[in-house]
């Protein structure tokens, strides 16, 4: 039983997802089944608009499916939770609440009924130190740089201590460099956390370096699972040994080819 | 040589006027601070700074300046040429008697100005303070829930467009007496704008934020304290400067109908002694008080912004 729960941490079981639009419903996934085991670090990648940010969602219990089921840790998803924590594209920090606070938030709702002031705080303080930013605890989210911005939205997500990490194209606003230096960071930090990752990205570099598993999507509408390739590149993985490995221009290429040969996408 | 030293002396008196005007122009001293020490080798900067100080004045200070002398001329020839209307010399005398002592109480029908205006204050915080007690609350729910805001909208929109003074009458009725029906006539002013601009600002709340504390599953206290609050109180300090505006604008019409003491009733009452001065007085000080308070409201509501 324990070892199942393992494999199918995170299980998606023939899920459809349509909306009510004003202009009709539309169809956005069809037949979505996937499974996560646990610790993996999962990528999905796909053209825009292929719906892999409503996959993400749904995981997160924002959106409920119109058909199918979705599972965490052998319980069904119904609502959001704070097992599964959410680092949002645009990073969603309060303006009005510094970053230690921005990081007490969540941190709060999750340990309160077991941990006094003192000990949330400290906890606050630790998830910034993890990200590098013990410096700008007391700065407000507009007074320090979009990379910042977004190391704080990883802060806030891994100290509620989740069993599943969701990032939704968490790097996508950042110059390259800056996304560089991050992805290497969150490479280190899911080391040492061990917790389960999904990310949506349509960067193929990204998705190679840090994925164990990148699941492709066919273009919308109905959009469905591609093809799943497995990145049996061993870790802890260097950006610039990777460049000169052919199993990463191999892994790199195939996934270029899923999207521009047999997925391409006319330019809207 | 001597014309080297005519150039000198022409430097060194714009320098000093440079500094006399930056004593009285704080920001204009940051620049000349700057350019001081380099005056000597380099007398274009002296002038740029010159420049930029008599820039400013002629940008800012000037223009009302002259808006106010025309004003003012226009008023004097109007006033010379229709008997009645007493010129601006006629009204400052009469102002400057009026405000010698404006705090005296000869009777309950005769009291000096200061008290009118305290009274009116009085009458418009009270409506006003009472308006915000029921109209921030009920915004918030609104925009909050679409059931609350179908519910209210054909209410809203019924008795937005009413003047204020027509519910005067149901006042005098409900109250019967004269002070309460006028402070109810403020609420029903300022209540409109503070529900409609803090629903409107619940309804604007990004999906993002909301989904952050569905996410982090905060309790509903805690969205309304950390969330909307602090992502509405912009929108609600707009309407409270709006409601405070038109509260002040009704207070002079409601005191006339219901008389007491009070600026609009002070006007009506100057009208029947026909003291025109002290009728054109007035309008400056509801023009003024008027400015006052939607000043201090923008300053309180500076210090609410998070930005």
């Amino acid at each position: 039983m324990e070892k199942i729960l393992q494999d199918r941490y995170v299980l998606i079981e023939n899920v459809d997802m349509t909306f009510n639009t004003k202009k009709g419903s539309f169809q956005a996934l069809k037949e979505i089944s996937l499974n996560i085991r646990e610790g993996e670090f999962i990528s999905i990648i796909g053209h825009s608009g292929c719906g892999k940010s409503t996959v993400l969602n749904l995981i997160a219990g924002l959106l409920t499916p119109t058909a199918g089921h979705l599972f965490c840790a052998g319980r069904e998803i119904a609502q959001p939770g704070p097992e599964r924590a959410v680092v949002f594209q645009n990073h969603s920090l309060l303006p009005w609440l510094t970053c230690l606070e921005n990081v007490y938030l969540a941190v709060e709702r999750v340990f309160a009924n077991t941990e006094n002031k003192q000990q949330l705080t400290a906890r606050s303080h630790a998830a910034l130190e993890l990200v590098g930013l013990s410096h700008a605890a007391d700065k407000r989210p507009h007074e320090i740089s979009g990379g910042m911005k977004q190391r704080v939205g990883i802060a806030r997500a891994l100290a509620m201590e989740p069993k599943v990490l969701l990032l939704d194209e968490p790097f996508g606003a950042l110059d390259a460099l800056t996304r560089a230096g991050l992805q290497d960071e969150l490479m280190s930090i899911m080391k040492q956390s061990g917790c389960t990752a999904v990310m949506v990205t349509h960067d193929v570099d990204e998705a190679v370096l840090l994925s164990d598993r990148i699941v492709m999507m066919t273009n919308g509408p109905a959009a469905t699972i591609g093809e799943i390739l497995a990145v049996d590149l061993a870790r802890p993985r260097k950006r610039l040994e990777l460049v000169e490995d052919p199993a990463y221009t191999h892994l790199r290429s195939e996934v270029l080819k899923f999207l521009y040969e047999r997925h391409a996408k006319k330019a809207a | 040589m001597s014309a080297v030293s005519i150039e000198k002396e022409s430097i060194m008196q714009k320098r000093q006027d440079v500094e006399k005007t930056a004593a009285a122009h704080p920001v204009a001293s940051v620049v000349t601070l700057s350019t001081t020490g380099t005056i000597a080798s380099n007398p274009s900067k002296a002038g740029f700074a010159w420049a930029a100080t008599s820039r400013r004045f002629f940008e800012w200070v000037l223009p009302p300046v002259i808006g106010l002398c025309i004003f003012t001329a226009i008023w004097a020839v109007v006033s010379a040429r229709s008997p009645g209307l007493p010129g601006p010399l006629l009204t400052w005398h009469s102002a400057v008697e009026l405000f010698k002592d404006p705090f005296y109480i000869n009777n309950p029908n005769d009291m000096g100005i200061g008290w009118n205006i305290l009274n009116s204050l009085k009458r418009v915080g009270l409506g006003f303070a009472m308006a915000a007690v029921v109209g921030i609350p009920a915004g918030f729910l609104i925009g909050r829930y679409a059931f609350m805001s179908n519910m209210a909208a054909p209410i809203i929109s019924l008795l937005k467009p009413v003047s204020p003074l027509a519910w005067l009458p149901i006042g005098l009725m409900v109250f019967k007496a004269a002070d309460p029906a006028a402070i109810w006539v403020i609420f029903i002013t300022a209540v409109w704008p503070m529900i409609i601009n803090t629903a409107v600002g619940v309804s604007k709340v990004p999906q993002d934020y909301l989904n952050v504390a569905r996410v982090l599953n905060l309790s509903e206290w805690k969205v309304f304290s950390k969330i909307l609050f602090p992502y509405v109180m912009p929108y609600m300090m707009t309407g409270v400067r709006l409601s405070i505006g038109t509260a002040w604008l009704v207070i002079v019409a409601a005191e006339m109908l219901t008389g007491g003491v009070g600026i609009g009733f002070w006007v009506w009452d100057e009208w029947n002694n026909l003291n025109v001065e002290h009728i054109i007085i007035a309008i400056f000080i509801v023009g003024i008080v008027g400015l006052l308070l939607e000043q201090a409201l923008m300053l309180i509501a500076r210090q609410f912004s998070y930005e």
